[in-house]
């Protein structure tokens, strides 16, 4: 789950990462209100989009008064940024930078710890700087046991070539952002840029968080979070009825047991030529509660021509699967022609089961191939 | 033979008197295999159709010379669960659970490589291991599976596997054993660590890998490939056309910073001499050709 800025920023201060006086705001008054509040000139008013770029389009601006608050608010709310509608923008503080860097840390999942990134090259993409520059990068490894301790943050500092009045503050800043990064859950917490104020302080100016969805069950502050989220309206009803569904552009529907099958899935229909509409698992019972729920899903997506079912019985038996999908399409109205491909434990008697209701709108296939091709070909055909 | 599990393991079912770990305790007590107790501070001195409960890992090893655990506790209790049966002395614990924490993965993967070394974790959210006709520990269909060999299998994915193992039944191709690693970010147990134990297995004559997108395992698995097997493989990846940046059904399966593309695994693989199928069903092909050109069919 990532976090806007505003979120970040919010989340690295009650970790103690000091970030600059600020307040979200969905309208220009709000926007207006908060620059009164903060109360110190300039401020920098800045879209709340979960993408990169927002300055080079024109999402972050500095205002010296209310008047060039509201204009900018103006301006910037509503704007579109590569395909992201920015609906709040967050006011701050404007900082006087002396110097940007990079910090990080995520799972290093090949070394199976912890992975801190730290660089004297602040404020642009760290993957350029990995490539063009890759000596500037600090990275320690941090075992989870051991936790992070401060003589190796400070060695840390040092070996990154921070400017030396920086490195008490970054010292700092670290040690919370590794409590943030573990007590908070996160996938991911980076601040680009990390900056050294004119005054000398070390601060965060950006805020990039994900946190991890399985950790919310000791997290209730997630749910504030979760209610912003950016979902298409699929997502959103999927996300509902709890199916694992990621929404894409084409226009055959899948439904698959498994997230591996239903990737393979995903797979099959694009090398046979077709467009799939999206990654949907329903786990691996596949009951008739489930299948009607993933088949309503599937149906309100206007774009889909075609449905394909991909289901593998194992302790769920064939014929299980197949009374379970005739039920379901009995209780929803579907659309689309449905292509089935039942396999696995009793797959004979959960064909023979699918053959009674065989129709143009209902087909059977043994194999993944053949039924990804007919589903591709009936999405095409309408 | 067969790697890790076999009719001789003892297991322990950590959360057998919930409904999930009882419904497949019993399943995997139907197979054969040895499921010798169960755990549940509450509920000790009590049985599950017969299968005694103990307050503890520690008395469920005491009482019964238990060597595995099958753990089927919900999230929010596996970090401590793991423990539990790392501290007691067993040999491998088998993680079903799905929705673990990241970081108490990272952090019970860490404490028990260093503080138990004995002690192999298999998952999280992997559906078990099987050696067919011998032992079978989680959620797979044993029926779908044929003993014996020649053939290995490790995958990531649970259903996949399943078709899989179907799909070499129905050639009356058998298994040594079949571990599933799970589809979180740190599996306790690598394709490494079963593509060394199949190598190393005498009954094992070709593997097949099944991977996913999201992290390093397969390009790590097609250099130990290349460098240490003599066995022949079979391979398949999924999730060719997933975006970036979403996470597909699995935890860790998810493209991020242009890393962990199954182009990229499927390229490593290729060049490390493997056969690498475009779908499960030229996956399953290639190694039906492999068994027969080692002509053990």
């Amino acid at each position: 789950m990532d976090l806007f800025e505003y979120q970040g920023k919010q989340f690295f201060a009650t970790y103690g990462i000091p970030v600059s006086p600020g307040d979200v705001a969905t309208t220009v008054d709000e926007a207006v209100a908060a620059a009164e509040r903060i109360g110190a000139w300039p401020v920098v008013v800045k879209a709340q989009v979960q993408v990169g770029g927002r300055g080079k389009a024109g999402g972050i601006k500095l205002a010296g008064d209310l008047d060039e608050v509201r204009e900018h608010a103006t301006n910037i709310l509503g704007m579109d940024i590569k395909g992201h509608t920015v609906e709040r923008v967050w006011v701050e503080e404007a900082t006087d930078i002396a110097e940007e860097y990079y910090a990080s840390f995520t799972l290093d999942r090949s070394a199976k710890k912890h992975l801190g990134m730290l660089s004297a090259e602040g404020g642009v993409e760290i993957e350029a700087v990995a490539e063009s520059n890759p000596g500037a990068i600090a990275k320690i490894w941090v075992d989870p046991v051991d936790g992070l301790d401060e003589a190796t943050a400070r060695a840390w500092v040092e070996e990154a070539k921070l400017n030396p009045g920086a490195t008490d503050g970054a010292v700092e800043v670290l040690l919370a952002l590794y409590r943030a990064y573990v007590e908070g859950d996160a996938d991911l917490v980076e601040i680009n840029p990390l900056v050294l104020t004119t005054r000398g302080q070390v601060h965060a100016l950006d805020a990039k968080v994900s946190l991890d969805g399985n950790s919310e069950f000791r997290h209730p502050e997630y749910a504030e979070y979760d209610a912003t989220q950016e979902r298409d309206e699929r997502e959103t009803a999927a996300h509902d009825k709890g199916l694992q569904y990621v929404g894409l552009e084409g226009t055959v529907g899948i439904i698959a047991n498994g997230a591996g099958l239903a990737m393979s899935t995903v797979d099959i229909v694009s090398q046979v030529g077709g467009r799939p509409a999206n990654f949907l698992d329903i786990g691996g019972g596949a009951n008739a509660d489930v299948m009607a729920g993933a088949l309503e899903v599937i149906n309100n997506d206007p774009d889909v021509k075609s449905i394909f079912i991909n289901i593998f019985g194992g302790i769920t038996k064939g014929e299980e699967v197949a009374n379970g999908i005739v039920q379901a399409m009995g209780r929803v109205q579907i659309d689309a022609p449905i292509v089935i491909r039942l396999d696995g434990t009793n797959a004979e008697q959960g064909r023979a089961i699918l053959a009674d209701h065989e129709s143009d709108t209902l087909i059977s296939k043994p194999t993944m191939l053949e039924a990804a091709r007919a589903a591709v070909e009936l999405a095409a055909g309408r | 033979m067969s790697i890790f599990v076999d009719e001789t393991t003892k297991v322990v079912y950590q959360g057998l008197t919930g409904s999930q770990g009882r419904f497949y305790g019993l399943r995997n007590r139907d197979y054969g295999t040895q499921v010798v107790a169960g755990t549940n501070p509450k509920k000790a001195g009590t049985d599950v159709d017969g299968i005694p409960i103990y307050a503890s890992v520690t008395e469920a090893k005491e009482a019964t010379g238990a060597t595995a655990s099958c753990v089927f506790i919900p999230a929010p209790g596996v970090r401590a669960a793991v423990l539990e049966a790392a501290e007691a002395g067993l040999e491998l614990v088998v993680v079903i659970t799905e929705g673990v924490p990241a970081h108490d993965e990272a952090y019970f993967f860490n404490k028990v490589k260093r503080d138990f070394p004995r002690t192999r974790i298999l998952g999280p959210n992997c559906p078990g291991i099987i050696s067919p006709g011998k032992a079978n520990i989680g959620i797979t269909a044993g029926e779908i599976a044929h003993p014996g060999g020649p053939v290995g299998i490790v995958s990531r994915s649970g259903t996949l596997t399943y078709q899989a193992l179907y799909e070499l039944k129905l050639q009356g191709i058998g298994v040594t054993t079949c571990v599933g690693i799970g589809g979180d970010p740190v599996p306790g147990t690598s394709f490494i660590d079963c593509l060394e134990a199949f190598q190393a297995d005498p009954e094992t004559k070709a593997v097949m890998l099944i991977g996913e997108i999201g992290g390093t395992g397969e390009e790590e698995a097609a250099e130990f490939i290349a460098t240490k097997m003599d066995k022949p493989v079979s391979a398949y990846i999924a999730g060719v056309t997933a975006p970036p940046g979403k996470k597909m059904g699995h935890a860790g399966a998810i493209v991020s910073g242009g890393k962990g593309t199954a182009q990229a695994k499927m390229d490593a693989l290729a060049a490390a001499g493997v056969r690498v199928g475009q779908n499960p069903t030229e996956a399953g092909q290639h190694m039906v050709d492999l068994v027969k050109e080692l002509g053990l069919t």
